[in-house]
């Protein structure tokens, strides 16, 4: 049933059909007949941003929590070129998101006209795919398609370019199901093949020394895929992993988890990696922070891939059976498979594996040494988590990037799926606190804090207006070392601790900063005044930046340089980082 | 250049591929529409990959299909990431390493320019024949042929002509098509 409207009445149309309540957006010239189509309805509702890059993290992390694609509304020129960093993010995390960016009338298009860019050569490498709308009769399709592309296969962001005089445009405008979502050449693959499955199944059943390496395709994969993750762990018995972006997919409270891997993961599930004789990897897609050293890396095992983008097998890492697929699906025929051929998992067959893991578990790689003077950064996580857990609220965590990320990684628990939002591929700092207020929008009685650190938290440090506004109580808990932490660390590790520019000065006063964006600051700097601080700040209905001042020179431990093999890890003990990397071939077992 | 960053082992310095590289013909059904060319393009910069030659037109105009034809010099394992880069772009259809499957034809057109008089002219006319070059223009002082084949025919044209006056060259880069009554 078609109906005419004008091209920026189908955009509202077109959310609304497609199921979205909340967009993320900056109104400008070329965008303003989207906004005055959105005033006339209130079926979406647009959060205001204070700058294009938050809306884009904002609209990760409403995805990201919800499974749902975030909806992000720009205009043209800076307001797509301020959006690049966000749909970058999304590329490489994939997350799915739809980018609407206004552009200049056709007939200016390519003359330089004010707040004209090129946004679609811009951001060709930055998204899944993306449109320039040069006919009102193609937007409903477009728009629609956009939607299909971002969330089917790898998900990921799509931009619809759409000028200004395509948006004043009369057309006629259909609803989704009108066959609209049959594209001719997309066409991802979902079921994996079952010989490959039962491959890898008969591997599995013969495997000693065996490893789940789980990833974001897990979470991408939706709830029931953590479901049967854990399905198969219980059944097989086998020990499990997780990236940074798996993390919650496997709850970190079962006596099979490892902790996360790679460069700051655990001792146990590095040196389990590197010894196993037959890796599951789901959903993960071996980056160099995994990997380490690639000629080193797991030199001894059979390897499982289960990914639904063809291209992440084989790129990095040579694997055995390589099954594309969608990991719930993958999942469920290795379930049914392994059921049909036993029923017990193998408890005795990988007995040893688990003694020899438990060993290097008792190492405490995660260890720290406490202090009664100072507030230890591992130590405020811990608190925090701890705090938490006496919530009845659901929880949400998201980070910016550096050493708190890590350590919030490390420290901070999770026992269910999209509660942990941080940007793993990109590594984008000033993600967390616009992460957080796309979370609380989703969420909007859940617990929800962004643990930064006092450089990141600056990049978008403006949201905070964001949040106040819309009175979304996110909680900004800043470890404030005063220094950009992981750079000072690769600073003492690489370049004989000559500190070039990693040190914050000219810090604001965060508390008097909280106050004068219309939140609440907290400043806490005794480690004996840290829990009250806790419990104050989750407390307080509205916006808290908290400023946790804590020691200055902490390593983020355990370690595996880059371009190291898992069995090179730097483990917390060590006292001189800047002695490490001379002495070839260090062996920690 | 960094080699005092080598000791580090960051990874950034580990991966120098080892393996021999490899000259392959890849076809590449594509909707024709705005910026396909590049996305194309733009995925073997970004990336890293080398284009030695690249063809496109539109070749079935009623269902806006164009056929590209992209030689590529890469390593086998370099050769399966770009058909699989490829392959993840939206309006692609389909990706054939025709090189790798074996059986196909591919020809190349030129246009060469030779100028020159007297016992070179003769010459020139001599070897352009035995080259089956047509002539497409000519002057008292000059002739444009049009040769077609394989591109190792066209070179060795060319190197015959550079002798003989040769003034300028235009190729159409390569296209190609697999042998027997399948399409791809």
């Amino acid at each position: 049933m078609a109906e005419k409207m004008t091209g920026a009445e189908m955009v509202i149309q077109a959310l609304a059909d497609q199921g979205v309540e909340h967009i993320f957006g900056y109104p400008g010239g070329a965008a303003l007949p989207i906004y005055d189509a959105m005033f006339q309805q209130d079926f979406v509702k647009h959060i205001l941003v204070r700058h294009e890059q938050g809306a884009t993290h904002m609209a990760e992390g409403y995805a990201r929590s919800t499974g749902k694609p975030g909806v992000v509304l720009v205009t043209s020129g800076p307001g797509a070129t301020n959006a690049v960093t966000g749909l970058t993010d999304a590329l490489m995390d994939s997350i799915p998101m739809v980018c609407i960016t206004a552009q200049v009338p056709t007939t200016l298009i390519g003359t330089d006209g004010f707040q004209e860019c090129d946004t679609v050569g811009i951001t060709r490498s930055c998204t899944k795919h993306n449109y320039l709308v040069k006919s009102v009769a193609d937007l409903p399709r477009v728009l629609h398609e956009a939607f299909h592309i971002a969330t089917s296969g790898r998900p990921g962001p799509v931009v619809v370019d759409i000028p200004k005089d395509i948006q004043f445009a009369v057309g006629e405008y259909y609803k989704p199901e009108n066959g609209t979502l049959r594209h001719a050449s997309y066409r991802p693959q979902v079921d994996g093949d079952v010989r490959a499955i039962e491959a890898a199944v008969d591997l599995m059943l013969k495997a000693e020394r065996p490893i789940f390496y789980t990833g974001g395709g897990v979470i991408n994969a939706g709830p029931e895929a953590s479901e049967n993750l854990r399905e198969l762990a219980e059944l097989t018995g086998f020990p499990v992993t997780s990236t940074l972006m798996g993390l919650g997919a496997f709850p970190a409270s079962n006596r099979q988890w490892m902790g996360m891997l790679g460069m700051h993961g655990t001792y146990e599930a590095n040196l389990a990696m590197h010894d196993c004789d037959v890796m599951i990897n789901i959903g993960a897609r071996f980056d160099d922070r995994i990997t380490g050293r690639i000629d080193a890396f797991s030199p001894n095992s059979r390897k499982i891939h289960v990914d639904i983008d063809p291209s992440s097998i084989n790129k990095i890492i040579r694997v055995d059976i390589p099954i594309v697929g969608d990991c719930n699906r993958v999942l469920e025929e290795m379930i049914r498979i392994w059921r049909s051929k036993t029923n017990q998992p193998r408890t005795e067959a990988i007995a040893p594996w688990w003694n020899q893991i438990e060993k290097w578990r008792a190492v405490g790689s995660l260890n720290f040494k406490n202090s009664d003077a100072v507030i230890k950064p591992q130590w405020a996580i811990q608190r925090l988590y701890e705090a938490t857990r006496k919530q009845s609220k659901d929880v949400y965590i998201t980070t910016e990037v550096g050493q708190h990320q890590m350590w919030a990684a490390q420290h901070f628990h999770f026992d269910k799926p999209n509660r942990w939002m941080t940007s793993g591929g990109l590594g984008t700092m000033g993600y967390g606190l616009p992460a957080a207020v796309g979370v609380q929008v989703a969420h909007p009685d859940a617990l929800v804090i962004d643990i930064a650190g006092e450089a990141s938290v600056q990049m978008t440090m403006q949201e905070i207006s964001t949040a106040v506004q819309y009175r979304l109580p996110v909680k900004i808990f800043i470890l404030n070392n005063e220094r950009m932490g992981m750079v000072r660390q690769w600073q003492d590790l690489l370049h004989g601790s000559r500190y070039a520019h990693s040190y914050s000065e000219s810090l604001p006063d965060f508390v008097k900063l909280a106050e004068a964006y219309g939140g609440k600051g907290i400043r806490c700097e005794n480690p004996a005044e840290l829990d009250a601080a806790i419990a104050e700040m989750i407390d307080y209905d509205g916006p808290v930046l908290f400023d946790v001042i804590v020691e200055k020179d902490e390593n983020c431990l355990p370690m595996i340089p880059s371009g190291k093999p898992h069995n090179e890890i730097i483990l917390p003990d060590t006292a001189n980082l800047g002695s490490i990397i001379d002495e070839k071939g260090r062996q920690l077992v | 250049m960094n080699a005092h960053l080598q000791p580090t082992g960051s990874a950034y310095f580990l991966t120098q591929e080892t393996q021999q590289t490899e000259r392959h013909t890849l076809s590449v059904l594509v909707d024709n529409e705005p910026g396909i060319l590049a996305r194309v393009v733009g995925l073997f910069s970004a990336r890293g990959y080398n284009i030695e030659s690249l063809t496109v037109s539109e070749t079935e105009h009623g269902r806006r299909l164009s056929r590209i034809t992209v030689v590529v010099v890469a390593t086998p394992k370099t050769l399966v990431q770009i058909k699989l880069q490829l392959e993840r772009l939206v309006p692609v259809h389909r990706v054939h390493d025709l090189t790798a499957e074996g059986n196909y034809v591919e020809r190349e057109l030129a246009l060469i320019k030779v100028k020159g008089s007297g016992e070179h002219r003769a010459e020139t006319l001599r070897l352009a024949d035995a080259f089956r070059a047509h002539i497409v223009d000519a002057t008292v002082e000059s002739f444009v042929f049009e040769v077609t084949g394989k591109p190792d025919k066209i070179d060795s044209f060319i190197a015959l002509m550079s002798p003989l006056g040769l003034v300028e060259v235009v190729r159409t880069g390569l296209a190609a098509i697999g042998r027997g009554p399948e399409a791809m």
